[in-house]
Protein backbone atom coordinates (compact mmCIF):
# COMPACT_ATOMS: atom_id res chain seq x y z
CA UNK A 1 0.00 0.00 0.00
CA UNK A 2 1.44 3.72 -1.07
CA UNK A 3 0.44 6.70 -0.09
CA UNK A 4 -0.82 7.18 -3.89
CA UNK A 5 -3.14 4.31 -3.53
CA UNK A 6 -4.85 6.35 -0.34
CA UNK A 7 -4.70 9.59 -2.46
CA UNK A 8 -7.07 6.97 -5.17
CA UNK A 9 -9.71 6.05 -2.36
CA UNK A 10 -9.65 9.50 -0.37
CA UNK A 11 -13.20 10.13 -1.15
CA UNK A 12 -14.37 6.17 0.12
CA UNK A 13 -11.75 7.24 3.41
CA UNK A 14 -13.58 10.38 3.77
CA UNK A 15 -16.76 9.23 3.95
CA UNK A 16 -16.08 6.25 6.08
CA UNK A 17 -14.42 9.19 8.40
CA UNK A 18 -17.17 11.46 8.58
CA UNK A 19 -19.27 8.54 9.03
CA UNK A 20 -17.35 7.24 12.28
CA UNK A 21 -16.70 11.21 13.15
CA UNK A 22 -21.05 11.44 13.25
CA UNK A 23 -21.54 8.79 14.78
CA UNK A 24 -19.67 9.99 17.88
CA UNK A 25 -20.92 13.43 17.59
CA UNK A 26 -24.21 12.52 18.06
CA UNK A 27 -23.79 10.19 21.12
CA UNK A 28 -22.78 14.42 22.91
CA UNK A 29 -25.59 15.95 20.92
CA UNK A 30 -29.21 17.24 23.51
CA UNK A 31 -31.93 16.07 21.53
CA UNK A 32 -32.89 19.17 20.23
CA UNK A 33 -29.59 20.21 18.24
CA UNK A 34 -29.87 16.72 16.74
CA UNK A 35 -30.59 19.28 13.13
CA UNK A 36 -26.60 19.34 13.12
CA UNK A 37 -25.86 15.58 12.09
CA UNK A 38 -28.39 15.95 9.16
CA UNK A 39 -26.48 19.36 8.37
CA UNK A 40 -23.21 17.48 8.65
CA UNK A 41 -24.31 14.53 6.65
CA UNK A 42 -25.06 16.63 3.74
CA UNK A 43 -21.53 18.73 3.81
CA UNK A 44 -19.65 15.22 3.68
CA UNK A 45 -21.34 14.65 0.84
CA UNK A 46 -20.63 17.96 -1.20
CA UNK A 47 -17.13 17.86 0.38
CA UNK A 48 -16.74 14.33 -1.38
CA UNK A 49 -18.27 15.42 -4.13
CA UNK A 50 -16.12 18.02 -4.72
CA UNK A 51 -12.65 15.04 -4.27
CA UNK A 52 -14.17 13.12 -7.00
CA UNK A 53 -15.00 16.26 -9.33
CA UNK A 54 -11.15 17.05 -9.06
CA UNK A 55 -10.91 13.43 -10.50
CA UNK A 56 -13.22 13.81 -13.11
CA UNK A 57 -12.00 16.83 -14.16
CA UNK A 58 -8.25 16.46 -14.32
CA UNK A 59 -8.07 13.00 -15.72
CA UNK A 60 -11.76 11.75 -17.09
CA UNK A 61 -9.83 9.33 -19.50
CA UNK A 62 -7.88 7.63 -17.15
CA UNK A 63 -8.23 4.45 -15.24
CA UNK A 64 -6.12 4.00 -11.94
CA UNK A 65 -5.86 0.85 -10.21
CA UNK A 66 -4.87 0.78 -6.20
CA UNK A 67 -4.66 -1.70 -3.45
CA UNK A 68 -3.19 -4.19 -5.36
CA UNK A 69 -5.40 -4.14 -8.26
CA UNK A 70 -8.50 -4.60 -5.95
CA UNK A 71 -9.54 -0.85 -6.13
CA UNK A 72 -10.47 1.12 -9.73
CA UNK A 73 -11.04 4.71 -10.61
CA UNK A 74 -12.11 5.02 -13.81
CA UNK A 75 -14.74 7.80 -15.76
CA UNK A 76 -17.67 5.27 -14.67
CA UNK A 77 -16.92 5.37 -11.29
CA UNK A 78 -16.72 8.78 -10.57
CA UNK A 79 -19.97 9.67 -12.69
CA UNK A 80 -22.14 6.86 -10.25
CA UNK A 81 -20.64 8.65 -7.15
CA UNK A 82 -21.59 11.84 -8.31
CA UNK A 83 -25.41 11.18 -8.90
CA UNK A 84 -25.02 9.08 -5.81
CA UNK A 85 -24.28 12.07 -3.45
CA UNK A 86 -26.52 14.37 -4.95
CA UNK A 87 -29.07 11.92 -4.67
CA UNK A 88 -28.49 10.90 -1.05
CA UNK A 89 -28.04 14.89 -0.67
CA UNK A 90 -31.62 14.91 -1.39
CA UNK A 91 -32.67 12.15 0.31
CA UNK A 92 -31.05 13.41 3.39
CA UNK A 93 -33.01 16.83 3.17
CA UNK A 94 -36.38 14.62 2.34
CA UNK A 95 -35.82 12.51 5.34
CA UNK A 96 -35.00 15.16 8.01
CA UNK A 97 -38.56 15.78 7.48
CA UNK A 98 -39.96 12.59 7.96
CA UNK A 99 -38.10 11.36 10.66
CA UNK A 100 -38.94 14.55 12.94
CA UNK A 101 -42.80 13.99 11.94
CA UNK A 102 -42.82 10.19 13.16
CA UNK A 103 -40.29 10.81 15.96
CA UNK A 104 -37.63 8.87 14.68
CA UNK A 105 -35.23 10.95 14.03
CA UNK A 106 -32.48 9.71 15.64
CA UNK A 107 -28.01 9.30 14.61
CA UNK A 108 -28.41 6.00 13.13
CA UNK A 109 -30.72 6.88 9.97
CA UNK A 110 -27.47 9.37 9.01
CA UNK A 111 -24.62 7.06 10.04
CA UNK A 112 -25.64 4.15 8.79
CA UNK A 113 -26.82 5.69 5.43
CA UNK A 114 -23.23 6.89 4.89
CA UNK A 115 -22.30 3.48 5.58
CA UNK A 116 -23.86 2.12 3.12
CA UNK A 117 -22.90 4.95 0.25
CA UNK A 118 -19.65 3.63 1.50
CA UNK A 119 -20.59 0.27 0.63
CA UNK A 120 -21.87 1.32 -2.86
CA UNK A 121 -18.51 3.45 -3.83
CA UNK A 122 -16.59 0.51 -3.12
CA UNK A 123 -18.75 -1.60 -5.20
CA UNK A 124 -18.55 1.01 -8.06
CA UNK A 125 -14.80 0.80 -7.76
CA UNK A 126 -14.36 -2.50 -7.37
CA UNK A 127 -11.94 -4.32 -9.45
CA UNK A 128 -11.59 -7.39 -8.03
CA UNK A 129 -14.65 -10.31 -6.33
CA UNK A 130 -13.37 -9.58 -2.90
CA UNK A 131 -14.13 -5.97 -3.02
CA UNK A 132 -17.52 -6.63 -4.77
CA UNK A 133 -18.61 -9.19 -2.25
CA UNK A 134 -17.55 -6.29 0.62
CA UNK A 135 -18.84 -3.45 -0.85
CA UNK A 136 -22.25 -5.64 -1.58
CA UNK A 137 -22.42 -6.78 2.29
CA UNK A 138 -21.76 -2.97 3.44
CA UNK A 139 -24.78 -1.86 1.72
CA UNK A 140 -27.11 -5.14 2.58
CA UNK A 141 -26.26 -5.06 6.33
CA UNK A 142 -27.00 -0.99 6.30
CA UNK A 143 -30.37 -1.67 4.54
CA UNK A 144 -31.58 -4.67 6.95
CA UNK A 145 -30.90 -2.25 9.68
CA UNK A 146 -32.46 0.74 8.64
CA UNK A 147 -35.49 -1.32 7.42
CA UNK A 148 -35.52 -2.16 10.75
CA UNK A 149 -35.03 1.50 12.11
CA UNK A 150 -38.85 1.70 13.46
CA UNK A 151 -38.57 -0.58 16.75
CA UNK A 152 -41.88 -0.49 17.36
CA UNK A 153 -43.29 -1.13 13.73
CA UNK A 154 -44.96 -4.95 13.58
CA UNK A 155 -44.71 -4.38 9.95
CA UNK A 156 -41.01 -2.99 9.74
CA UNK A 157 -39.80 -5.78 11.78
CA UNK A 158 -41.09 -8.34 9.49
CA UNK A 159 -40.23 -6.71 6.49
CA UNK A 160 -36.93 -6.35 8.12
CA UNK A 161 -36.49 -10.45 8.71
CA UNK A 162 -37.93 -11.04 5.20
CA UNK A 163 -35.03 -8.42 4.04
CA UNK A 164 -32.50 -10.57 5.65
CA UNK A 165 -33.29 -13.82 4.73
CA UNK A 166 -33.87 -13.32 1.43
CA UNK A 167 -30.75 -10.71 1.04
CA UNK A 168 -28.44 -13.29 3.11
CA UNK A 169 -29.71 -16.34 0.33
CA UNK A 170 -28.49 -14.24 -2.49
CA UNK A 171 -25.17 -12.96 -1.15
CA UNK A 172 -24.81 -16.82 -0.29
CA UNK A 173 -25.91 -17.69 -3.70
CA UNK A 174 -23.41 -15.34 -5.63
CA UNK A 175 -20.70 -16.07 -3.13
CA UNK A 176 -20.77 -19.38 -4.57
CA UNK A 177 -20.97 -18.60 -8.18
CA UNK A 178 -18.06 -16.59 -7.10
CA UNK A 179 -16.43 -19.33 -5.43
CA UNK A 180 -16.84 -21.66 -9.46
CA UNK A 181 -15.24 -18.90 -11.31
CA UNK A 182 -12.26 -18.67 -8.74
CA UNK A 183 -12.14 -22.14 -9.09
CA UNK A 184 -12.17 -22.04 -13.22
CA UNK A 185 -9.37 -18.94 -13.10
CA UNK A 186 -7.36 -19.50 -10.05
CA UNK A 187 -8.07 -15.48 -9.48
CA UNK A 188 -10.18 -12.47 -7.68
CA UNK A 189 -8.52 -10.04 -10.02
CA UNK A 190 -12.13 -9.03 -12.31
CA UNK A 191 -9.22 -8.25 -15.21
CA UNK A 192 -7.11 -11.18 -14.98
CA UNK A 193 -10.79 -13.33 -14.66
CA UNK A 194 -11.50 -12.08 -18.47
CA UNK A 195 -8.37 -12.71 -19.79
CA UNK A 196 -9.00 -16.60 -18.70
CA UNK A 197 -11.91 -16.79 -19.11
CA UNK A 198 -11.52 -15.50 -23.08
CA UNK A 199 -9.80 -19.11 -23.61
CA UNK A 200 -11.58 -21.32 -21.73
CA UNK A 201 -15.32 -20.00 -22.45
CA UNK A 202 -16.99 -23.46 -22.59
CA UNK A 203 -16.40 -24.51 -19.49
CA UNK A 204 -18.83 -26.10 -17.72
CA UNK A 205 -18.19 -24.96 -14.32
CA UNK A 206 -17.33 -21.80 -15.40
CA UNK A 207 -21.07 -21.40 -16.95
CA UNK A 208 -22.34 -22.89 -13.53
CA UNK A 209 -20.92 -20.24 -11.24
CA UNK A 210 -21.99 -17.81 -14.08
CA UNK A 211 -25.59 -18.94 -13.18
CA UNK A 212 -25.52 -18.01 -9.53
CA UNK A 213 -23.20 -14.72 -10.43
CA UNK A 214 -26.35 -13.81 -11.93
CA UNK A 215 -29.29 -14.82 -10.07
CA UNK A 216 -27.54 -13.17 -7.66
CA UNK A 217 -27.36 -9.57 -9.65
CA UNK A 218 -30.94 -10.40 -10.53
CA UNK A 219 -31.93 -10.45 -6.44
CA UNK A 220 -30.18 -7.34 -5.56
CA UNK A 221 -31.50 -5.80 -8.74
CA UNK A 222 -35.20 -7.51 -7.36
CA UNK A 223 -35.38 -8.77 -11.24
CA UNK A 224 -38.72 -11.10 -11.29
CA UNK A 225 -38.35 -14.19 -10.83
CA UNK A 226 -36.07 -13.44 -7.61
CA UNK A 227 -38.02 -9.80 -6.54
CA UNK A 228 -40.58 -11.32 -4.03
CA UNK A 229 -38.40 -8.99 -1.27
CA UNK A 230 -39.21 -5.67 -2.91
CA UNK A 231 -42.69 -5.28 -2.82
CA UNK A 232 -43.04 -6.36 1.31
CA UNK A 233 -39.81 -4.36 2.09
CA UNK A 234 -40.82 -0.98 -0.27
CA UNK A 235 -44.43 -1.32 1.97
CA UNK A 236 -43.36 -2.52 5.32
CA UNK A 237 -40.17 -0.03 5.66
CA UNK A 238 -40.05 3.95 6.77
CA UNK A 239 -41.08 5.83 3.82
CA UNK A 240 -37.54 7.36 3.99
CA UNK A 241 -35.87 4.16 4.24
CA UNK A 242 -37.84 2.89 1.78
CA UNK A 243 -37.06 6.25 -0.59
CA UNK A 244 -33.03 5.37 0.27
CA UNK A 245 -33.50 1.79 -0.55
CA UNK A 246 -34.79 2.91 -3.88
CA UNK A 247 -31.83 5.47 -4.65
CA UNK A 248 -28.19 4.71 -4.22
CA UNK A 249 -28.33 0.95 -3.97
CA UNK A 250 -30.09 0.73 -7.52
CA UNK A 251 -26.68 2.93 -8.77
CA UNK A 252 -25.04 0.63 -7.28
CA UNK A 253 -26.58 -3.07 -8.67
CA UNK A 254 -26.04 -1.38 -12.07
CA UNK A 255 -22.48 -0.89 -11.31
CA UNK A 256 -22.27 -4.81 -9.82
CA UNK A 257 -23.71 -5.67 -13.05
CA UNK A 258 -21.40 -4.05 -15.22
CA UNK A 259 -18.13 -4.70 -12.67
CA UNK A 260 -19.03 -8.49 -12.83
CA UNK A 261 -20.55 -9.22 -16.44
CA UNK A 262 -18.37 -6.95 -18.31
CA UNK A 263 -15.03 -6.05 -16.88
CA UNK A 264 -14.65 -9.88 -15.45
CA UNK A 265 -17.31 -12.25 -17.48
CA UNK A 266 -16.90 -10.31 -21.13
CA UNK A 267 -15.93 -13.58 -23.13
CA UNK A 268 -19.12 -14.86 -21.85
CA UNK A 269 -21.67 -12.38 -23.12
CA UNK A 270 -23.10 -14.63 -25.43
CA UNK A 271 -24.50 -16.86 -22.88
CA UNK A 272 -25.54 -14.31 -19.88
CA UNK A 273 -26.88 -12.18 -22.88
CA UNK A 274 -29.96 -15.15 -22.91
CA UNK A 275 -30.33 -15.09 -18.95
CA UNK A 276 -30.81 -11.49 -18.90
CA UNK A 277 -33.21 -11.60 -21.94
CA UNK A 278 -35.47 -13.73 -19.46
CA UNK A 279 -35.00 -11.96 -16.56
CA UNK A 280 -35.74 -8.02 -18.16
CA UNK A 281 -38.51 -9.62 -20.01
CA UNK A 282 -40.50 -11.29 -16.85
CA UNK A 283 -39.61 -7.68 -14.68
CA UNK A 284 -41.35 -5.41 -17.45
CA UNK A 285 -44.02 -8.22 -17.99
CA UNK A 286 -45.27 -9.05 -14.36
CA UNK A 287 -43.96 -5.30 -12.95
CA UNK A 288 -46.08 -3.43 -15.11
CA UNK A 289 -49.13 -5.54 -14.58
CA UNK A 290 -48.76 -5.92 -11.26
CA UNK A 291 -48.82 -2.93 -10.48
CA UNK A 292 -52.13 -1.78 -12.00
CA UNK A 293 -53.47 -4.04 -9.22
CA UNK A 294 -51.75 -2.35 -6.39
CA UNK A 295 -53.96 0.17 -4.14
CA UNK A 296 -51.04 1.16 -2.03
CA UNK A 297 -48.55 3.62 -3.39
CA UNK A 298 -45.47 2.18 -2.00
CA UNK A 299 -46.31 -1.51 -3.08
CA UNK A 300 -47.39 0.35 -6.48
CA UNK A 301 -43.48 2.42 -6.41
CA UNK A 302 -42.48 -0.94 -5.84
CA UNK A 303 -43.77 -2.93 -8.66
CA UNK A 304 -42.73 -0.29 -10.44
CA UNK A 305 -39.11 -0.47 -9.82
CA UNK A 306 -39.10 -3.95 -11.13
CA UNK A 307 -40.27 -3.06 -14.34
CA UNK A 308 -37.46 0.02 -14.19
CA UNK A 309 -34.97 -2.69 -13.42
CA UNK A 310 -35.95 -4.65 -16.30
CA UNK A 311 -35.71 -1.67 -19.15
CA UNK A 312 -31.98 -1.24 -17.49
CA UNK A 313 -31.46 -5.05 -18.33
CA UNK A 314 -32.32 -4.31 -21.83
CA UNK A 315 -29.38 -1.77 -21.91
CA UNK A 316 -27.07 -4.25 -20.36
CA UNK A 317 -27.79 -7.28 -22.11
CA UNK A 318 -26.71 -6.20 -25.81
CA UNK A 319 -23.18 -6.48 -24.17
CA UNK A 320 -22.33 -3.03 -25.70
CA UNK A 321 -20.47 0.34 -24.83
CA UNK A 322 -23.61 2.17 -26.04
CA UNK A 323 -25.81 -0.78 -24.42
CA UNK A 324 -24.33 0.22 -20.98
CA UNK A 325 -24.46 3.88 -21.29
CA UNK A 326 -28.25 3.59 -22.26
CA UNK A 327 -28.16 1.59 -18.75
CA UNK A 328 -26.60 3.77 -16.93
CA UNK A 329 -29.00 6.83 -18.13
CA UNK A 330 -31.90 4.87 -17.19
CA UNK A 331 -30.32 4.10 -13.45
CA UNK A 332 -29.73 7.23 -13.04
CA UNK A 333 -32.62 9.09 -13.98
CA UNK A 334 -34.15 6.17 -12.07
CA UNK A 335 -32.91 7.01 -9.09
CA UNK A 336 -34.19 11.31 -9.73
CA UNK A 337 -37.77 10.22 -10.29
CA UNK A 338 -38.43 7.49 -7.25
CA UNK A 339 -36.55 9.73 -4.95
CA UNK A 340 -38.83 12.61 -5.72
CA UNK A 341 -42.07 10.13 -5.89
CA UNK A 342 -41.21 9.18 -2.54
CA UNK A 343 -40.29 12.82 -1.27
CA UNK A 344 -44.12 13.41 -2.10
CA UNK A 345 -45.40 10.57 -0.44
CA UNK A 346 -43.55 12.31 2.77
CA UNK A 347 -44.84 15.51 2.19
CA UNK A 348 -48.16 14.14 2.40
CA UNK A 349 -47.88 12.06 6.06
CA UNK A 350 -49.02 13.30 9.22
CA UNK A 351 -47.61 12.69 12.44
CA UNK A 352 -47.98 8.79 12.48
CA UNK A 353 -49.43 8.45 9.04
CA UNK A 354 -47.60 7.84 5.91
CA UNK A 355 -49.92 8.84 2.98
CA UNK A 356 -49.74 5.66 0.94
CA UNK A 357 -53.25 5.12 -0.36
CA UNK A 358 -53.84 6.15 -3.39
CA UNK A 359 -57.23 7.83 -1.89
CA UNK A 360 -54.68 9.96 -0.16
CA UNK A 361 -54.23 11.77 -3.25
CA UNK A 362 -57.53 12.40 -4.40
CA UNK A 363 -57.85 16.18 -4.92
CA UNK A 364 -54.30 17.28 -4.27
CA UNK A 365 -54.35 20.15 -7.26
CA UNK A 366 -57.11 22.04 -4.41
CA UNK A 367 -55.01 21.49 -1.44
CA UNK A 368 -51.23 22.09 -3.06
CA UNK A 369 -51.28 23.00 -6.47
CA UNK A 370 -47.60 22.95 -6.52
CA UNK A 371 -47.03 19.71 -5.06
CA UNK A 372 -49.78 18.15 -7.72
CA UNK A 373 -47.40 19.60 -10.61
CA UNK A 374 -44.47 17.85 -9.04
CA UNK A 375 -46.33 14.63 -8.82
CA UNK A 376 -47.50 15.15 -12.23
CA UNK A 377 -43.92 15.92 -13.72
CA UNK A 378 -42.20 12.56 -12.11
CA UNK A 379 -45.47 10.48 -12.79
CA UNK A 380 -45.52 11.77 -16.61
CA UNK A 381 -41.59 10.92 -16.52
CA UNK A 382 -41.79 7.52 -14.77
CA UNK A 383 -44.61 6.39 -17.62
CA UNK A 384 -42.20 7.70 -20.41
CA UNK A 385 -43.94 10.81 -21.93
CA UNK A 386 -41.88 12.56 -24.45
CA UNK A 387 -39.94 15.55 -23.34
CA UNK A 388 -39.32 14.24 -19.73
CA UNK A 389 -36.02 12.34 -18.77
CA UNK A 390 -37.95 8.95 -18.57
CA UNK A 391 -38.82 9.43 -22.01
CA UNK A 392 -35.02 9.62 -23.68
CA UNK A 393 -34.03 7.08 -20.50
CA UNK A 394 -36.96 4.18 -22.22
CA UNK A 395 -35.94 5.25 -25.88
CA UNK A 396 -32.29 4.44 -25.50
CA UNK A 397 -32.39 1.18 -23.71
CA UNK A 398 -34.75 0.48 -26.61
CA UNK A 399 -32.95 1.30 -28.62
CA UNK A 400 -29.83 -0.53 -27.44
CA UNK A 401 -32.24 -3.93 -27.37
CA UNK A 402 -32.97 -2.96 -31.13
CA UNK A 403 -28.95 -2.42 -32.22
CA UNK A 404 -28.74 -6.34 -30.36
CA UNK A 405 -31.06 -7.78 -32.97
CA UNK A 406 -33.75 -8.22 -30.71
CA UNK A 407 -37.16 -6.89 -31.84
CA UNK A 408 -39.71 -8.77 -29.97
CA UNK A 409 -38.11 -7.68 -26.86
CA UNK A 410 -38.12 -3.94 -28.23
CA UNK A 411 -41.96 -4.85 -29.14
CA UNK A 412 -42.59 -6.24 -25.94
CA UNK A 413 -40.51 -3.34 -24.18
CA UNK A 414 -43.08 -0.74 -25.79
CA UNK A 415 -46.52 -2.60 -25.69
CA UNK A 416 -46.16 -2.84 -21.66
CA UNK A 417 -44.49 0.57 -21.06
CA UNK A 418 -48.07 1.75 -22.64
CA UNK A 419 -49.59 -1.02 -19.94
CA UNK A 420 -47.87 0.70 -17.67
CA UNK A 421 -48.73 4.51 -18.20
CA UNK A 422 -51.87 3.36 -17.00
CA UNK A 423 -51.21 3.12 -13.47
CA UNK A 424 -49.25 6.71 -13.01
CA UNK A 425 -52.02 8.28 -15.18
CA UNK A 426 -54.17 7.01 -12.46
CA UNK A 427 -52.26 8.85 -9.86
CA UNK A 428 -52.86 12.17 -12.26
CA UNK A 429 -56.26 11.70 -12.31
CA UNK A 430 -56.81 11.15 -8.64
CA UNK A 431 -54.37 14.10 -8.22
CA UNK A 432 -56.59 16.57 -10.47
CA UNK A 433 -60.28 15.26 -11.49
CA UNK A 434 -61.25 13.80 -7.98
CA UNK A 435 -62.37 15.79 -4.79
CA UNK A 436 -60.37 15.76 -2.24
CA UNK A 437 -61.10 13.57 1.39
CA UNK A 438 -59.60 15.92 3.71
CA UNK A 439 -59.13 19.86 3.65
CA UNK A 440 -55.94 19.80 5.71
CA UNK A 441 -53.10 22.23 4.35
CA UNK A 442 -49.96 20.38 3.36
CA UNK A 443 -46.73 21.43 4.15
CA UNK A 444 -43.34 21.01 4.72
CA UNK A 445 -39.96 23.01 5.91
CA UNK A 446 -38.58 25.25 3.47
CA UNK A 447 -35.31 23.21 2.34
CA UNK A 448 -37.49 20.21 1.92
CA UNK A 449 -40.10 22.59 -0.89
CA UNK A 450 -36.92 23.92 -2.22
CA UNK A 451 -34.88 20.77 -3.27
CA UNK A 452 -38.52 18.80 -4.20
CA UNK A 453 -39.34 21.57 -7.06
CA UNK A 454 -35.29 21.16 -8.50
CA UNK A 455 -36.34 17.55 -8.14
CA UNK A 456 -39.53 17.80 -9.89
CA UNK A 457 -37.85 20.41 -12.24
CA UNK A 458 -35.31 18.34 -13.02
CA UNK A 459 -37.56 15.68 -15.08
CA UNK A 460 -38.22 18.16 -17.40
CA UNK A 461 -34.76 20.13 -18.09
CA UNK A 462 -32.76 16.60 -18.16
CA UNK A 463 -35.59 15.34 -20.62
CA UNK A 464 -34.63 19.10 -22.57
CA UNK A 465 -31.26 18.84 -21.99
CA UNK A 466 -30.72 15.28 -22.24
CA UNK A 467 -27.98 15.47 -24.57
CA UNK A 468 -25.82 16.50 -21.07
CA UNK A 469 -26.36 13.45 -19.59
CA UNK A 470 -26.26 11.56 -22.38
CA UNK A 471 -22.42 12.44 -23.35
CA UNK A 472 -21.69 11.94 -19.79
CA UNK A 473 -23.45 8.55 -19.90
CA UNK A 474 -21.23 7.32 -23.07
CA UNK A 475 -17.85 9.04 -22.36
CA UNK A 476 -17.73 6.56 -19.44
CA UNK A 477 -17.45 3.43 -20.99
CA UNK B 1 -11.25 -50.31 -5.17
CA UNK B 2 -10.78 -47.71 -7.23
CA UNK B 3 -9.01 -44.55 -6.74
CA UNK B 4 -11.76 -42.76 -6.05
CA UNK B 5 -12.48 -44.36 -2.79
CA UNK B 6 -8.77 -44.56 -1.63
CA UNK B 7 -7.42 -41.14 -1.80
CA UNK B 8 -8.90 -37.03 -1.45
CA UNK B 9 -9.49 -34.97 -4.57
CA UNK B 10 -10.56 -32.08 -5.51
CA UNK B 11 -13.84 -33.38 -6.44
CA UNK B 12 -14.74 -35.05 -3.37
CA UNK B 13 -14.27 -31.42 -1.11
CA UNK B 14 -16.77 -29.75 -3.92
CA UNK B 15 -19.07 -32.44 -3.64
CA UNK B 16 -19.03 -31.68 -0.25
CA UNK B 17 -19.31 -28.22 -0.52
CA UNK B 18 -22.54 -28.77 -3.09
CA UNK B 19 -24.25 -30.84 -0.82
CA UNK B 20 -23.66 -28.73 2.24
CA UNK B 21 -25.06 -25.91 -0.20
CA UNK B 22 -27.77 -27.70 -1.33
CA UNK B 23 -29.18 -28.85 2.39
CA UNK B 24 -28.70 -24.73 3.19
CA UNK B 25 -30.69 -23.68 0.40
CA UNK B 26 -33.71 -26.57 1.23
CA UNK B 27 -33.22 -25.93 4.70
CA UNK B 28 -34.69 -21.70 3.63
CA UNK B 29 -37.15 -23.19 1.75
CA UNK B 30 -38.86 -25.42 3.61
CA UNK B 31 -38.61 -24.78 6.58
CA UNK B 32 -41.53 -23.23 7.81
CA UNK B 33 -41.57 -23.07 11.38
CA UNK B 34 -38.95 -21.14 13.47
CA UNK B 35 -36.68 -18.32 12.10
CA UNK B 36 -33.95 -19.19 13.81
CA UNK B 37 -33.44 -21.80 11.29
CA UNK B 38 -32.96 -19.73 8.89
CA UNK B 39 -30.48 -17.98 10.56
CA UNK B 40 -28.47 -21.68 10.50
CA UNK B 41 -29.12 -22.46 7.51
CA UNK B 42 -27.87 -18.59 6.22
CA UNK B 43 -24.59 -19.47 8.41
CA UNK B 44 -24.16 -22.94 6.82
CA UNK B 45 -24.51 -21.38 3.27
CA UNK B 46 -21.97 -19.18 3.80
CA UNK B 47 -19.49 -21.63 5.26
CA UNK B 48 -20.34 -24.40 1.80
CA UNK B 49 -18.84 -21.44 0.15
CA UNK B 50 -16.12 -21.40 2.32
CA UNK B 51 -15.66 -24.92 1.56
CA UNK B 52 -14.94 -24.72 -1.78
CA UNK B 53 -12.68 -21.73 -1.81
CA UNK B 54 -9.94 -23.50 0.37
CA UNK B 55 -10.68 -26.63 -1.48
CA UNK B 56 -9.83 -24.31 -4.67
CA UNK B 57 -7.38 -22.24 -3.01
CA UNK B 58 -5.18 -25.40 -2.34
CA UNK B 59 -5.71 -26.80 -5.98
CA UNK B 60 -4.25 -23.89 -7.43
CA UNK B 61 -1.49 -23.26 -4.91
CA UNK B 62 -2.46 -19.77 -4.40
CA UNK B 63 -3.81 -17.70 -0.81
CA UNK B 64 -6.13 -15.81 -2.74
CA UNK B 65 -9.19 -18.00 -2.06
CA UNK B 66 -7.57 -18.58 1.72
CA UNK B 67 -7.71 -14.58 2.50
CA UNK B 68 -11.55 -14.80 1.10
CA UNK B 69 -12.73 -17.25 3.33
CA UNK B 70 -11.13 -14.85 6.41
CA UNK B 71 -13.30 -12.26 5.12
CA UNK B 72 -16.13 -14.19 4.22
CA UNK B 73 -15.92 -15.69 8.26
CA UNK B 74 -15.93 -11.78 9.16
CA UNK B 75 -19.00 -10.79 7.24
CA UNK B 76 -20.72 -13.96 8.19
CA UNK B 77 -20.69 -13.17 11.71
CA UNK B 78 -21.40 -9.55 11.40
CA UNK B 79 -24.56 -10.80 9.21
CA UNK B 80 -25.39 -13.24 12.51
CA UNK B 81 -25.19 -9.86 14.63
CA UNK B 82 -27.67 -8.42 12.74
CA UNK B 83 -29.85 -11.14 11.65
CA UNK B 84 -30.22 -11.70 15.90
CA UNK B 85 -30.87 -8.01 16.83
CA UNK B 86 -33.79 -8.25 14.11
CA UNK B 87 -35.26 -11.49 15.46
CA UNK B 88 -35.25 -9.35 18.85
CA UNK B 89 -37.16 -6.60 17.49
CA UNK B 90 -39.24 -9.00 15.80
CA UNK B 91 -39.89 -11.14 18.98
CA UNK B 92 -40.75 -7.91 20.69
CA UNK B 93 -43.18 -6.55 18.54
CA UNK B 94 -45.37 -9.95 17.62
CA UNK B 95 -44.54 -12.37 20.15
CA UNK B 96 -43.56 -14.85 17.55
CA UNK B 97 -40.84 -15.96 15.47
CA UNK B 98 -42.64 -18.53 13.34
CA UNK B 99 -42.33 -18.00 9.71
CA UNK B 100 -45.88 -18.84 9.06
CA UNK B 101 -47.21 -15.64 11.30
CA UNK B 102 -45.12 -13.23 9.14
CA UNK B 103 -47.90 -12.44 7.08
CA UNK B 104 -48.52 -8.55 7.61
CA UNK B 105 -47.00 -7.76 4.44
CA UNK B 106 -48.91 -8.98 1.05
CA UNK B 107 -50.68 -8.41 -1.82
Amino acid sequence: MTANDLFIALPELFILGMACLIMLIDLYLPDNRRGIISFFSVMTLLFAGIMVMRWQVADAASVQYAFNGTFVRDSMADVLKLFCFIVLAAVFIYAKHYLRTFNLFRGEYYVLSLFLLLGAMVLISAASLLTVYLGLELISLSSYALVALDRDSRRGSEAAMKYFVLGSLASGLLLYGLSMIYGVTGSLSLANIAETTAVASGNITLIFGLVFVVIGIAFKLGAVPFHMWVPDVYHGAPAAVTMLIGSVPKLAAFAMAIRLLDNGLIPLQGQWMGMLTVLAALSIIIGNLVAIAQTNLKRMLAYSTISHMGFMLLGILSGTAQGYSAAMFYAISYAIMSTGAFAVLIMLSRAGIEAENLDDYKGLNQRNPLLAAIMLMLMFSMAGIPVFVGFFAKWLVIQATLDAGLLWLAVLAVVFSVIGAFYYLRVVKLMYFDEPESEEKVTAPADFRFVLTINGVAQLLLGIFANALIALCIASF
Amino acid sequence: MSAYFTELTLAHFLTLGAILFSLSVAGIFLNRKNVIILLMAIELMLLAVNMNFVAFSRFHGNADGQVFVFFILTVAAAEAAIGLAILVVLFRNRNTINVAELDDLKG
